[in-house]
């Protein structure tokens, strides 16, 4: 037996759960398919977070087409979810006259684009916004639209309130087979064993996009993983800059960048690698170096010491260089494929083109009356009242629900009630409840925590102690019980 | 909730027992414990082995069993305990301070008190921090996460363990974990010498067959899901890893010792001045930091390697915590301690001239047959001779008089 939908969207990152969330607004069944044990636990988790002003693209590209008009609806996605974002704007920094010249192309760019109040400014005034930039630095380009938010937690706000609006997520339901049923609808089979139907498909399955794409006999493109490292600074460290800090790019490098994270610490990199191995994650000596020689350049205080953890993400690169988006030769499989960067700016932008897309190709679309944009039951984050010193709030909050008393994570000032609130919002691994509650991220890196969060997810999920894993099965952290063993 | 105290001791650890009760012996009347976790004692709970209080109590006592000790005796000395109590905060008043508390049973607590001790403890440093390349699969934890987690708990993250780090806590897990019916092929160590203690190097890793890897380091971390295999690789004077002696070893765990850093974000959060060295706050001939009122001991203010060492200072501490508050410390004049040849840090950096001083130094290096000379001037105050130095072992030196006329103390390995 298998489920009837309207529309199924294979894959859960940002541009899936954007879709998800898009099409939640409608009066159709939507399910979205994603292979991992949580959300965004692909190519969006290593995302850098920040959202473009769109000077970058070439114009005439898709990318320079919804990169823009992304970056213009996150004021309004913000209020409605409740993500953290901040938009103080970004800086390409140029050390010499000929770096200027390369400026100047991109200012060039920014214009043809449409972004909006682009400044090209010298020296001092670069100085007097970011005083940890290097002296040495000539000139820069600005752009105020620019910012940065944090991308799961974008992801699980979309996912969150695309569910709360009649969305069915399935996790842990990997893609093994497409066919067609005789009344020309698409049956899907995953490899948990779940059969589902539908009339339409979004394929949004990013680094696997050409993988799912070929189910339906269509190989004319591939995804290539192009791999990016990633290091995090210490909180100690303080901001740094307030502003996403870009060298000029170079003939082979779009260069290494400072980032400040809505969260506080600031993240270099990333590195930019062309692999084979769409499972290649590993960080290496090389590519640390690389990181911290550029971004040394630019803000010399950063300091490899202060390193509190490194990743690597894996850009789902197209074979045209372009996103790949809309219909294809086979009716009702719809592409929003090879969205590397700026493609988290663009994603909002790319929901709204993919609804165009399904009413053009004869979905009929009726708004919902009872639609929510709100997120609900956002829960309280307890670090931003100790750090901001709120404590009769603080107090407030423990006086409504006492798990708020409970403090898990003390690097990031984590509380039960937080790790509760996530495992109810479906997380039920350490990384998601980590990804959602900042639980373990902070210097300690979990070293604490680990063990008093696999007994809160215990105690409320029911899973057996050694079968608490980090990021779904396979990655148990404490898998044998001793003979006497059992919960404290 | 509004409380008031004389003293506040933060965190119920080691530290934090042996300072509230010498608080108390020192006519302290209101002492308030804040124990983070929902029993007393620190890490010394997950701590099973034995060894501990060779120095204080003459016997050798498992972790739990030294700890123990001082909750009883806490708890006949009339010392309020709050337990899972997280310290948020600590604002400085000048003559008094307020300590924030989120406790589970009273909720916020404001605390008025004249004098704080800090008692937090330290953390273990992590893969982060040393940025060993390689995936991010399941399997990798602290040499401290894997004890909580077995002795516990009672889970085993593991059957096929490699070592990076050859700290006591590392040393300590390769045994317990081989005596569970764990496969550890190597401890592996970039330093020339090993981290932890001598004697623990004999009983953990020789006496099982474990071999340990002296000058080397982990390269490469492979696997998805979970850990499947370290690349492990002798390291040149520069800490360049050589591809050419490069070796893979298989396992399904890997546990970190690879050091210790003092806990100080609430310090750090009321003004307190940090040592650059042993990540903790600097402190005078009291154990007092810049922020008068607030003192410092045990793990917070340096990493110790025996908990009887802990318990001694964090004893002195409280000595010099209730003097202060009972407005009998005289601050006199201060003479800096300045380390020497091969002496990595002296605590405290300032003594005062006329009065006893303990000293705790640590070495920056290995040397054999050395004397370590404490000296004012040209007087030598102390001699020692070693047979051979570790800068993974403490020493302790007690000077009963600093002479009064001194003007600096010399602390150096001849």
């Amino acid at each position: 037996m298998s489920t009837n939908f309207d529309v199924v969207v294979i894959g859960c990152g940002v541009v899936g759960a954007a879709i998800a969330r898009e099409l939640s607004r409608f009066k159709i069944r939507v399910a979205v398919l994603e292979k991992e044990a949580d959300v965004s636990f692909g190519t969006s988790k290593a995302n850098s977070g920040i959202i473009h002003a769109g000077f970058h693209s070439a114009p005439d590209s898709k990318k320079a087409e919804f990169v823009v008009p992304g970056n213009r609806m996150f004021d309004k996605l913000c209020e409605e979810l409740e993500f953290p974002f901040e938009r103080h704007g970004e800086l390409m920094v140029a050390f010499s006259e000929e770096e200027i010249r390369i400026l100047h192309t991109y200012y060039e760019r920014g214009l043809q684009n449409k972004v909006p109040y682009l400044e090209m400014i010298g020296r001092e005034r670069v100085l007097e916004m970011e005083p940890a930039l290097s002296p040495d630095i000539h000139a820069a380009l600005f752009a105020p639209t620019a910012g940065v938010i944090c991308p799961y937690e974008f992801c699980f706000s979309l996912v969150g309130n695309a569910v709360q609006n009649g969305v069915k997520l399935h996790l842990n339901s990997k893609v093994s087979w497409i066919g067609k049923t005789p009344d020309e609808n698409f049956e899907i089979e995953t490899a948990n064993g779940e059969k589902y139907s539908t009339d339409y498909i979004i394929n949004a399955a990013g680094l696997f996009a050409d993988e799912i794409a070929s189910f339906v006999g269509l190989n004319d493109f591939k995804i290539h993983p192009r791999k990016g490292e990633e290091y995090l600074l210490d909180r100690r460290v303080g901001s740094l800059v307030k502003r996403v800090i870009f060298p000029t790019p170079t003939k082979t490098s779009k260069g290494m960048l400072v980032i400040p994270t809505v969260d506080g610490p600031v993240m270099v990199g990333p590195t930019a690698l062309d692999i084979d191995d769409k499972t290649d994650f590993s960080t290496t000596r090389e590519g640390l170096k690389e990181v911290f020689h550029h971004a040394q350049k630019m803000v010399p205080e950063i300091r490899t010491n202060d390193i509190i953890t490194s990743f690597v993400g894996l850009r789902p690169s197209p074979s045209g260089g372009d996103f790949i988006l809309g219909k294809t030769v086979v009716e009702g499989f719809i592409n929003a494929a090879g969205i590397e960067s700026p493609g988290l700016t663009a994603s909002p932008a790319i929901a709204e083109y993919i609804k165009d897309v399904l009413i053009k190709e004869g979905l009929r679309l009726e708004l919902k009356k009872d639609f929510d944009p709100y997120r609900k039951n956002k829960s309280v984050r307890v670090r931003h009242l100790i750090d901001e010193r709120k404590f009769d709030e603080f107090s407030k909050v423990v006086d409504e629900n006492k798990d708020y008393s409970i403090l898990v994570c003390r690097c990031e000032n984590v509380t039960e009630a937080e790790i509760i609130a996530a495992i109810k919002d479906g997380h039920t691994t350490l990384d998601g409840i980590k990804f959602a509650t900042r639980a373990g991220t902070g210097r300690c890196q979990a070293g604490f925590c680990t063990s008093r969060v696999m007994e809160i997810l215990h105690r409320e999920t029911g899973i057996p102690f050694e079968k608490i894993t980090k990021k779904g099965e396979g990655t148990e952290i404490a898998p044998y019980p001793l003979k006497k063993g059992g919960v404290k | 909730m509004i409380k008031e105290f004389d003293a506040v001791v933060i965190g119920g650890g080691p530290a934090g027992l042996a300072a509230a009760l010498s608080l108390k012996s020192n006519g302290v009347k209101r002492v308030l414990v804040s124990e983070r976790e929902d029993v007393l004692g620190g890490i010394l709970q997950q701590c099973i082995h034995n060894g501990f209080g060779l120095h204080r109590f003459n016997e050798e006592l498992t972790g739990p069993e030294y700890a123990e000790r001082y909750i009883d005796f806490v708890k006949e000395a009339d010392i309020e305990i709050y337990t899972s109590s997280c310290t948020i905060d600590i604002v400085n008043e000048g003559e008094s301070k307020t300590v924030y508390l989120m406790s589970e049973l009273y909720g916020l607590v404001e605390v008025k008190t004249k004098a704080v001790i800090l008692a937090m403890g330290c953390r273990e440093r992590n893969r982060g921090n040393i940025a060993i390349p390689g995936s991010r699969p399941s399997g990798v934890m602290t040499a401290g996460l894997a004890q909580k987690l077995v002795n516990r708990y009672g889970y085993m993250p593991g059957k096929e363990v490699v070592i990076l780090g050859s700290g006591d806590i590392g040393l300590i897990m390769a045994r317990r974990m081989t005596w569970e019916g764990a496969k550890v092929k190597a401890v592996v160590e970039v330093q020339p010498y090993p981290g932890g203690l001598n004697r623990n190097i004999v009983q953990c890793l020789n006496d099982f067959n474990i071999p340990l890897y002296l000058s080397h380091t982990v390269t490469n971390i492979k696997g998805n899901n979970r850990i499947t295999s370290v690349d492990i690789a002798p390291i040149n004077e520069y800490r360049e890893p050589s591809k050419e002696e490069q070796f893979t070893l298989t396992c399904d765990s890997l546990l970190l010792s690879v050091g210790l850093v003092p806990e100080n974000e609430l310090s750090l959060k009321v003004g307190i001045e940090l040592d650059k060295v042993t990540s903790g706050p600097l402190v005078d001939a009291n154990l007092m930091t810049n922020v008068t009122g607030i003192f410092a001991c045990g793990n917070v203010l340096h990493v110790h390697d025996l908990v009887d060492f802990v318990s001694e200072e964090s004893e002195a501490c409280g000595n010099a915590a209730a003097k202060y508050i009972n407005s009998t410390l005289t601050k006199g004049e201060e003479i800096p301690v300045r380390t020497g040849n091969l002496v990595r840090y002296v605590l405290p950096t300032k003594v005062e001239p006329g009065k006893e001083a303990l000293l705790s130094l640590r070495t920056m290096a290995t040397a054999e047959g050395v004397t370590l000379y404490i000296k004012s001037g040209d007087e030598v105050l102390y001699k020692k001779k070693h047979k051979k130095i570790f800068p993974s072992e403490m020493q302790r030196v007690l000077i009963k008089q600093v002479p009064a006329d001194a003007k600096k103390l010399d602390v150096l390995f001849k």
